[in-house]
């Protein structure tokens, strides 16, 4: 992106931020409670896009809550600003940002902080039965003490008008996914609207990482979205290493890359092969499927886990690569990667599967870009976003790669993205296991020191996972994890309208959502 | 699939039509799982595992199965869904808790949002350790409930 952001910054709204650059390469700005949502409206309608929006309890040391907005202008940008516990309420930036919609709800639940002028401020995380008053991300909420259940009603928002039925399916669904509630209002087949309803799989991550030495923290981050264990590992150890300072070493880099790419390949190879399931196309589905398990047991060979956990430590990586090793890789993803391309070419010559995904489900990048989505949703809908090439890390600078972007918004483009970004994945894989420079495995980690702030970015297969941290003593004093599915999932409540019932599950597989990292 | 799995798998085939007449139903339920057991209980009915061909289904609804597969610790969110599922399968029943989470609770057990273990709401017959167990470790589990199972109706 070519944004000038001394520009931007220079006719910002006059008196409104307090700057000042960051070492990490951020800018950040401080603002009065007051000023908080116009400054970051006017980032976002100068092109910023909403990476994350999130509280903090600093009443202890600095008397106040703070919020913070990460705004991604090419430079992310980090808006601050206090918010009195007397008052515990800030305007709401949702009615000018739609994206901001679910993080201040979300703010609410978690720090009673009352997002005013909120077009939609029912709870999002907590349930009916949660007592009101009671906030899990305060400091003075005591964990041990158990909460009670309260009656309190959840009201869906209602579609009136005759003929108008709804349809309420889950929290447990058919398949083998995870729980959520979807209600439809529909009108005979066509879905006039959905509402997702989520939040039965919080587990109250954030908070338990308040509790948990930074080493430790590795292993619950592999745990906050099973299938993407190697992107919340990465991100949440390059946020700690930023804390301390630690210096990943180039091979460390290398073997977390080819690590991310396999991540990758397992997932979208499901999804594609999820696609094929939905439209009962069912040899590519059974090969897909079987494709999928041949890249787990590769996971297994290479890492000693399927899901690729246990390889990410703050500083670097448990385990090595041996030239021969990688060579043997090299030349098993040959063979795979040709089943994949016979995969594709059977799928995509297809006319009855393509007749079942071009124009289902569109979301349009009016629609997708003010609601925030990122990865291969956005992709498909002609955002051109990947944090592999817009903010590197890992060894991706060093490796070449294109990234896909296609504009029909439908199950097709989202399919066809994720087709050609597994390509992309076994051409990185290979570079990246081929150029593996020498030396060691991690950085020796000093103490992390109380009361920084850092955060990290990391391409997961569903898109940018975000992971920020103050740190506190031995353990971070807030801890805020952003699954692409938190910005995905109010994407496909737009996408899914106006397209019949029996297509949803398919609509539902092209967005390739996670329940577990968006509940945290 | 592995000789020493395929034997299991043969042998688990025999212990169906045994005890059942012809095949043992599963539904599975994610009580709060971080989603890294539901990618091993998919993949049991991938064509290289293919547990289908062992006489065992995964099915739509409770109301056709035999067994709870229960994965993750139980959240507050899923306590009364996962109890609804349980009174929707027809006795008799087995459940089994697949995964660290729906034995001890894990690294979630201690959070404000997490209500307990498997068996603090449900009886368990089998407990399937791993984080998250194969799927090997899966077919073995059912098993061992299969044998409490028998146990139990003696």
């Amino acid at each position: 992106m070519s944004v000038d952001i001394e520009e931007i910054i220079r006719e910002a709204p006059s008196g409104l931020a307090i700057r000042k650059e960051r070492d990490d390469g951020t800018v950040h700005m401080t603002v009065d409670t007051e000023g908080f949502a116009d400054l970051v409206a006017y980032l976002h309608a100068r092109g910023g896009r909403l990476v994350s929006l999130h509280a903090a309890d600093r009443r202890a040391a600095d008397g106040a809550f703070t919020m913070h907005a990460l705004i991604d202008l090419g430079v992310i940008v980090e808006v601050e600003c206090a918010v009195r516990p007397d008052r515990a309420s800030f305007h709401s930036l949702a009615p000018r940002v739609n994206a901001a919609n679910w993080y201040e709800r979300e703010v609410q639940d978690m720090f009673g902080l009352v997002p005013d002028g909120h077009p939609d401020p029912r709870p999002l995380v907590l349930y009916d039965d949660w007592p009101e008053g009671i906030y899990p991300l305060r400091k003075d909420f005591d964990p041990s003490v158990p909460v009670p259940r309260v009656p309190r009603e959840y009201r869906f928002r209602r579609v009136e008008g005759e003929g108008v039925h709804e349809i309420p399916v889950g929290p447990v669904h058919a398949g083998v996914i995870e729980p959520g509630h979807f209600r439809f209002s529909a009108a005979g087949e066509p879905i006039i609207a959905l509402e997702v309803r989520l939040g039965y799989v919080h587990r109250g991550v954030e908070k338990l990482s308040e509790s948990i030495p930074y080493r430790k923290g590795v292993f619950l981050a592999e745990r906050i979205s099973g299938d993407a264990s190697a992107a919340h590992s990465t991100a949440y150890c390059q946020a700690v290493e930023r804390l301390c300072g630690a210096e990943v070493p180039e091979r460390a880099e290398y073997i977390r890359t080819v690590v991310l790419e396999m991540e990758r390949l397992y997932n979208h190879i499901g999804d594609i092969a999820g696609i094929a399931l939905d439209t009962a196309f069912a040899v590519p589905a059974a090969d897909g499927l079987a494709l999928k398990e041949r890249v787990l047991e590769l996971n297994e060979r290479l890492t000693g886990s399927r899901l690729l956990r246990s390889v990410n430590d703050i500083g670097g990586v448990t385990m090595d690569v041996s030239r021969e090793e990688a060579m043997k890789v090299i030349s098993r993803l040959v063979g795979l990667r040709q089943q994949f391309e016979k995969l594709a070419a059977t799928m995509f010559s297809s006319t009855s599967m393509l007749d079942r995904v071009e124009g289902t489900g569109r979301l349009d990048r009016e629609k997708a870009r003010p609601l925030g989505c990122v990865g291969p949703v956005a992709r498909a809908s002609g955002i051109d976003m990947d944090a592999r090439r817009d903010h590197p890390y890992a060894a991706y600078r060093n490796l070449s790669f294109r990234v896909p972007v296609r504009d029909g918004g439908d199950v097709d483009a989202r399919t066809r993205v994720r087709v050609d970004e597994v390509r992309e994945s076994f051409a990185i894989i290979e570079q990246a296991l081929d150029g593996m420079p020498g030396g060691p495995l991690a950085a020796e980690v000093k103490e992390v020191p109380a009361g920084r702030t850092a955060f990290s970015l990391v391409e997961a297969p569903r898109g940018e996972v975000m992971h920020w941290i103050i740190s506190g003593d031995g353990t971070p004093f807030r801890h805020k994890i952003r699954d692409p599915s938190f910005c995905n999932w109010l994407g496909m409540e737009f996408a899914v309208r106006g397209n019949i019932v029996p297509d949803f599950p398919l609509i539902n597989k092209s967005f390739g959502l996670s329940y577990a990292g968006n509940d945290l | 699939m592995d000789e020493a799995a395929e034997r299991m798998g043969e042998e688990l085939r025999r212990r169906i039509i045994d005890l059942f007449g012809r095949s043992l139903a599963i539904r599975e339920v994610d009580a709060g799982s971080c989603n890294g057991c539901e990618v091993e209980v998919n993949a049991l009915t991938n064509a290289i595992h293919d547990i289908e061909r062992f006489g065992m289904h995964i099915v739509a609804s409770p109301r056709h199965a035999d067994m709870l597969l229960v994965t993750g610790a139980v959240t507050r969110n899923m306590e009364h869904p996962l109890l609804k599922t349980y009174r929707a399968v027809p006795s008799p029943k087995m459940v089994v808790a697949l995964g660290a989470c729906a034995i001890s609770g894990g690294p979630f057990g201690r959070s404000y949002a997490v209500v307990g273990p498997v068996d603090r709401f449900l009886p368990v017959d089998a407990y399937v350790p791993g984080c998250p167990p194969r799927p090997q470790a899966i077919i073995h589990g059912i098993m061992v409930a299969l044998d409490r199972w028998e146990e139990r109706s003696r």
